[in-house]
């Protein structure tokens, strides 16, 4: 166990880091490397608050500080995007950037610090990327068409703790969309493959599953969403830790889904 | 001033229903002419704009995030209740409804807390049928836990991940509405005034946080959706980006602001441990079931390592001074416990600010395994934040703020004092009273957004004709001028300071002054001080950047500035509350025993504050509080 | 775009049964030039049969080679700007590389079959046995007996190893039959499978080049 910490004044155990940091003004300009000096920064600094202290003396300094989405800070609101050191939220195991904290970095350490990457995902400014791709994709058949109201009691539809189990494994994706950032081709089939396989695993859900998974995996194409090529970087960097055989549950999904449109057996709706 | 509800009279089983009948209806063909803007996307947001657009309204919704999936109810851990009484031990629509009741204190509206209990059951069906994966026993039925130390098992819950997962239902509800053309959905937009006409709400004044753009938006209605005021002080548990901005806006457009001064403190969050740090972070109470507080006994031994010091040098607070509760004690009065040892120069860890809670006889007891299975995931967030290993060394915890009970005004029907603006979920006061109950405030927010909303606008938009109001009409460009005007201001006095700093300087003013414990003297200075910090802020603030394209700096200095504005307001409200009652806790009033002491002849009403223009003392109306199906009671927790 | 990748999938595993029964074949110029030279013949007296089975593999190739092309390129599109500094966590060397290797192979089987196939190749040496058949045993011995010939051919066997070590795996999740527990064995499986053809294969030249065992007389 490590010493335990002093009591007041808060405990002082500085780093100085060297910060390579992507600006870019807007969509259009090509953005490129600025480098900072991150001071006074303890290990329990968390990543957001160590860039705030960096951005604090900016602001003093009467520049820009350096723009990045953030909202929680505790994990679960999936705003917060950044490629640490070429890894989506920073390489520490299931943990968002947001909760990555500088006691896994060592004082006098260089960080690069990059946006995500991808070209469903357009830079709007510095760290900040447009995600609203993946709104799209759930806005063409992520739901369970109920109505409000009318709808039968909660116990009616029994549900076994497997199925549940599996469906809240693959619900609890936050939407960050690392997965994207991490993937050599730019691909959202493990957000997506979550979404479809959580409702798939539900009695409620698979009445729309074809259609589901048809009209999901049209809007990650036109969204301009890469292939998934089996590498299975999106799982080490989903800090839900969102599995990849629900990538494998959507392809399956899809191939039945396929094979019952050919065979007459389902009609893709004009939704 | 006396004010009117309007809550329906008579037997309160049958409250709602009666006021559901008698309510007015818009024709099918006439809904798509009413145009309904709503602001946030959190539960009662999402749902009301899905359940609306789903009707045939045209919606519009509006939220700050990138997307509406990210409101911050999506942190909410513990479950949501309802009276399905699924587990057979006596639950019923009267006990939820009850509970709630005493749980606030007796200062809630009672028709309102009904009907809040009489939709909870069907809100879980909505969002089973949603899809929603709440957790099941082994014959596929629906699990329930006991939750916030009540006496029956109510509580439904999706992991520790209930409020991510009934937001994802609200939003994929909301989707669908999108992909059918009835909602259209305007992210990183920040609603900063609201738009008069005539007496009735016609619109909202927002910037488009991407392009700086103000523009306004007119509809026939304005459903204020936007959360809690909390992080008025200093490291709550809220999201950075909540604030009171635009409820605060309302208000200075005559909407009544409802008992500011009801806010609760969550006994267990991960203390503070520098300075810089941003926000803190709430763990679940259920740690308390098993974990046991304490301190030690001398101050100085406070520095030592706990498994160092003996038993007999500990002092297990909380079950020394409520034996019969010990560590299940009602969250605010573990958090003044809590409070009371720190300030007794005992508190752990840095600075001093926090307290032990121990496992280490749960783990003898129970063995790892188990608390593992129970609490594993808190466990590992704990250690995320702290590198303290919770099995091995006892946790810390410190209370923090985390959610507000008052808000807007409203009567019955979720509509404030100007005709058109309704508010929903946390924004507004309506039935939580002077303190929220564990898993309640899901509850709430998806009650008003699908089960009472689209019954109450369809009366106010039955007597409305769909507005002719346009962003051309002079009050819109009235406000937008308004608007720009003030983000001038605030970017024109480039002075020394930071945002950041004003923020943390009023958040610890009010969390050491009007925070846990209030007393006429702390609550008296502060009103002095801020109008001081406030002065410095205009005179002092440095904001670089400009007003276009994207300036998180001057978002933030425009919630700093309203909360600037409004910490003012919960002081006054807290100092004109001469009593104690659920999180209000004023220090000249309490029991022998710590527990809050209530002035029922005197303070048994809301207080709805009307804004008076700047410099002027608001005005307070009241509205009497009647009970009739319950008798008023003293909370006691011996 | 599953369904696409699908088929390069699909057309995948059409190819790897192709690669594992013509491994068979090959392997029998162990048994000499009898065992190797009954079985070109016994292929040959398919006459039609064999025509139209070479056209449904030239075909199964293009349609593989052609999707993958096309994923490949929908997936740089999607990637246009890569990051300062590139790490990767689990990504491995064969699935990186796939594109290269399977340019590769598609080099070899060109070269392969106007070689062995329509001994269109200066090395190629046509002879007919005492049986009167096609001696393909010397044939290969022939051409494989050449240094440059032979490395080609294990470079062109480790590509093929490369391939099927992430494609056979990689067939699995596509077509939906991955889980935590199906996906150890599909890893096994896809190790298992390109190291045995790989060693297969890369016997031959290595063997010829040695000139041990049938091939020392």
């Amino acid at each position: 166990m490590r010493p335990r910490k002093q009591a007041a004044p808060f405990e002082r155990r500085n780093m100085t880091l060297k910060l390579i940091v992507w600006r870019q003004k807007n969509p259009d300009e090509k953005g490129q490397f600025e480098t900072y000096t991150a001071r006074n920064i303890t290990p329990d600094h968390s990543f957001l608050e160590m860039l705030d202290v960096v951005n604090e003396e900016l602001i003093r300094e009467g520049k820009n500080p350096i723009a990045f989405d953030h909202d929680c800070r505790e994990g679960i609101c999936g705003m917060c995007s950044m490629v640490v050191n070429g890894i989506a939220h920073g390489g520490h195991e299931r943990t968002t950037v947001c909760q990555l904290h500088m006691r896994k970095f060592k004082n006098g350490d260089t960080i690069y610090i990059e946006p995500w990457r991808a070209r469903a995902f357009p830079i709007l400014f510095d760290l900040v990327t447009d995600r609203s791709a993946l709104d799209k994709i759930i806005e063409a058949g992520g739901y369970i068409s109920c109505h409000t109201g009318g709808v039968p009691d909660g116990n009616d539809i029994l549900i076994s703790k497997t199925a549940g189990d599996y469906a809240m494994d693959a619900a609890q994706c936050i939407g960050c969309g690392a997965c994207v950032a991490a993937c050599p081709n730019g691909a959202a089939m493990l957000f997506t493959g979550a979404k479809v396989s959580h409702f798939a695993a539900l009695p409620q859900g698979q009445v729309e599953a074809p259609e589901r998974v048809a009209a999901m995996v049209k809007a990650m194409q036109e969204c301009g969403f890469g292939n998934c090529s089996n590498h299975y970087e999106c799982e080490a960097v989903c800090p839900k830790g969102i599995h990849t055989k629900f990538i494998s549950r959507m392809n399956r999904e899809f191939l039945k889904a396929l094979f019952k449109e050919n065979t007459g057996t389902f009609t893709p709706s004009e939704k | 001033m006396i004010i009117d509800g309007k809550a329906p009279t008579g037997p309160i089983e049958t409250s709602w229903d009666r006021c559901r009948s008698s309510l007015k209806l818009v024709n099918p063909a006439n809904k798509r002419k009413y145009r309904i803007l709503v602001v946030g996307t959190g539960l009662a947001g999402a749902s009301a704009a899905a359940s609306l657009g789903e009707l045939g309204y045209n919606v519009e919704v509006f939220c700050y995030q990138d997307s509406p999936r990210r409101a911050h109810c999506i942190a909410a851990q513990g479950g949501i209740n309802a009276a399905k009484n699924y587990p057979n031990d006596g639950d019923s629509v009267f006990r939820l409804f009850y509970d709630t009741i005493k749980g606030g204190d007796f200062r809630a509206r009672e028709a309102d807390v009904w009907r809040l209990a009489q939709v909870s059951n069907s809100i879980i069906d909505q969002c089973v049928a949603q899809g929603v994966p709440f957790a099941r026993d082994y014959a596929g039925y629906l699990d329930n836990r006991s939750f916030g130390g009540a006496q029956v098992s109510r509580t439904f819950y999706a992991r520790g991940q209930t409020g991510q997962q009934l937001l994802m239902g609200a939003y994929s509800a909301l989707m669908r509405q999108v992909r059918a053309g009835t909602v259209k959905v305007f992210p990183r937009t920040e609603m900063l005034d609201l738009i008069v006409v005539n007496g009735e709400a016609k619109g909202i004044t927002l910037r488009d946080l991407l392009t700086g753009e103000v523009r306004a938006h007119t509809g026939d209605a304005v459903l204020l959706c936007t959360g809690g005021y909390v992080n008025v002080f200093h490291l709550s548990t809220n999201a950075m980006g909540c604030n009171v901005t635009a409820i605060w806006k309302a208000y200075k457009k005559g909407a009544y602001f409802a008992n500011p001064c009801y806010t609760q403190i969550h006994p267990t969050c991960v203390p503070q441990t520098g300075e810089y740090q941003s926000k803190l972070t709430l763990m679940s109470e259920s740690l308390r079931n098993d974990g046991r507080c304490w301190v030690p006994l001398k101050q100085e031994d406070k520095d030592k390592a706990p498994e160092k010091i003996h038993e007999t040098e500990r002092d297990y607070f909380l079950e020394r001074k409520y034996p019969g509760y010990g560590n299940l004690a009602p969250r605010d009065i573990a958090s003044r416990a809590a409070k009371e040892v720190c300030d007794d120069n005992r508190g752990v860890g840095p600075a001093g600010r926090g307290v032990y809670l121990d496992f280490k006889d749960a783990i003898q007891r129970l063995g790892e395994n188990v608390l593992r299975d129970r609490f594993g995931n808190l466990f590992e967030m704990y250690e995320r934040i702290t590198d303290e290993n919770p099995y091995k060394t006892p946790m810390r915890i410190y209370p923090a703020p985390h959610y507000s009970m008052g808000g807007l005004w409203v009567d019955y029907n979720l509509m404030s004092n100007i005709p058109g603006l309704f508010v929903l979920g946390e924004a507004n006061f309506s039935v939580h009273g002077a303190n929220r109950l564990g898993a309640s405030a899901l509850m709430q927010g998806l009650a008003d957004g699908y089960f009472i909303i689209p019954y109450t606008i369809a009366d106010y938009l039955a007597h409305t004709k769909p507005t002719s109001v346009t962003p051309e009409h002079q009050e819109c460009v009235k406000s937008v001028m308004e608007v720009k005007a003030s983000l001038r201001r605030l970017l024109s006095v480039n002075g020394r300071r930071t945002v950041t700093e004003f923020r943390r300087e009023l958040g610890m003013l009010m969390w050491h002054s009007a925070g846990m414990l209030r007393s006429n003297k702390s609550l008296s200075e502060t009103l002095a001080t801020i109008p001081k910090i406030r002065e410095e802020f205009w005179q002092n603030v440095k904001i670089s950047g400009s007003e276009t394209g994207l300036n998180q700096q001057l978002e933030n200095a425009g919630r700093v500035a309203d909360f600037m504005e409004f910490a003012e307001l919960l002081c006054v409200d807290a100092l004109h509350r001469d009593e104690s009652c659920g999180g209000h806790f004023r220090v000249e009033h309490q029991y022998e025993d710590g527990e809050a002491r209530r002035n029922d002849a005197q303070f048994c009403y809301s207080a709805a504050w009307e804004h008076k223009g700047p410099g002027t003392e608001p005005e307070l109306h009241q509205e009497p509080l009647r009970f009739t199906s319950v008798h008023l009671a003293v909370r006691s927790y011996k | 775009m599953i369904g696409r990748k699908a088929l390069v999938a699909a057309t995948g595993v059409v190819m790897l049964l192709f690669v594992l029964a013509h491994s068979f074949g090959a392997l029998s110029v162990f048994t000499g030039p009898n065992g190797i030279n009954a079985y070109a013949q016994a292929l040959q007296n398919l006459g039609p049969l064999l025509l139209a089975f070479r056209a449904v593999m030239v075909f199964v190739l293009i349609l593989h080679v052609t999707f993958a092309i096309m994923v490949t390129a929908t997936n740089w599109k999607a990637k246009p700007d890569r990051y300062a500094v590139r790490r990767t966590r689990v990504a491995t060397f064969a699935g990186e590389t796939m594109l290269w290797s399977g340019l590769l192979l598609l080099a070899f089987i060109v070269c392969h079959i106007l070689q062995f196939t329509l001994h269109a190749t200066p090395d190629v040496v046509i002879r007919i046995d005492a049986q009167g058949r096609l001696d393909v045993f010397a044939m290969m011995r022939e051409s494989l007996r050449l240094a440059p010939v032979s490395i080609a051919y294990l470079i062109a066997m480790s590509a093929l190893f490369l391939h099927l070590f992430h494609g056979i795996q990689s067939v699995s999740q596509t077509i939906g039959l991955l889980n935590e527990k199906t996906k150890p064995m599909f890893q096994i499986a896809g190790i298992t499978l390109s190291t045995l053809l790989l060693l297969g294969y890369g016997t031959i030249p290595l063997m010829i080049l040695a000139g041990m065992g049938v091939f020392g007389k």
